[in-house]
């Protein structure tokens, strides 16, 4: 793989100032399951994109499977903009939302 | 057999497919290219700064297939619908433009094509090619996919009597699931 595993750890330092601050609460992106997306290619999609180690990528991948979602990264609202806006470019079912 | 990728000497992969495959593959693609609609040039103002500026659409599309090719951003949340509007409007002519150019990819390699001693035609992908081809295969597996309706409850589209009228779609569905596989197995 060409990218090493390694999960970057996001900060707020982005956040406008004048922005009601809510550090505890990131966004999140989450990959929703569908029934046409090869289970190896949505591995696959996680390590190169995310840069996720392969079992980290196939356990997200049987998470998604299985319970039908799962949170794939965390961090700040464009952050998460910028990541399902890859998910939907390698075809993969993504939304962001506010984390719970 | 004919009709699966294997990794290519030197790096890259490629495919050889009989006459007829390969230009099922050709015309599904343009299909494909045809309903993702026209690039900035073909409709859009000349001005390269306006192109530049120009804003994409608000809406999700109307058509199921693009819907899926094209899903809002917003999951859930109070203003999810005007977030998901406003994220579309700036980023979903880009993922167009990225998807007309996976597909136009895989058009130009199969014309590119050089004929074996059988004359079949042997489709050669280098690395870049390699991953826009898996792009444009999932993207036509989404467009097909959605078209048949499948589901992972049912799987009757696998056993459809030869006269159904959905059969020649569910074949070729199958057969770029596969295609997509061995791709993706000489990429890992």
């Amino acid at each position: 793989m060409s990218v090493a595993p390694v999960e970057i750890e996001r900060t707020e330092s982005e956040s406008a100032p004048f922005q009601v601050p809510d550090p505890d609460v990131p966004w999140v992106t989450i990959v929703h399951n569908d029934p046409v997306n090869l289970m190896s290619y949505v591995v696959y999609v996680f390590q190169t994109y995310f840069g996720y180690p392969k079992e980290k990528a196939r356990q997200l991948m049987l998470d998604v499977h299985h319970k039908g979602r799962a949170t794939v990264s965390s961090g700040t609202r464009e952050e998460m903009e910028r990541d399902v806006q890859a998910m939907h470019g390698f075809g993969l079912w993504a939304t962001l939302q506010h984390d719970k | 057999m004919t009709g699966l990728f294997k990794r290519a000497h030197g790096g890259g992969a490629q495919l050889t497919l009989d006459p007829v495959e390969a230009s099922i593959l050709r015309s599904l693609m343009v299909q494909m290219l045809e309903l993702i609609g026209p690039g900035p040039g073909e409709d859009a103002p000349e001005d390269p700064l306006a192109a530049l500026f120009a804003e994409g659409p608000t809406k999700p599309p109307a058509d199921p297939a693009l819907a899926r090719l094209f899903p809002d951003a917003y999951g859930e949340g109070p203003e999810a619908a005007e977030h998901s509007s406003e994220f579309r409007r700036y980023t979903e002519n880009d993922l167009r433009a990225r998807k007309r150019d996976d597909a136009f990819a895989v058009v130009r390699a199969i014309d590119a094509a050089e004929e074996d001693r059988k004359g079949r035609p042997v489709v050669r992908l280098d690395a870049e090619g390699c991953r826009r081809a898996l792009g444009a295969l999932n993207d036509l597996r989404l467009t097909l996919g959605t078209r048949l309706d499948v589901s992972e409850d049912d799987d009757s589209l696998y056993a459809l009597p030869d006269e159904d009228p959905r059969k020649p779609m569910v074949m070729a569905y199958l057969w770029l699931g596969g295609l997509q596989e061995s791709l993706l197995e000489t990429m890992v």
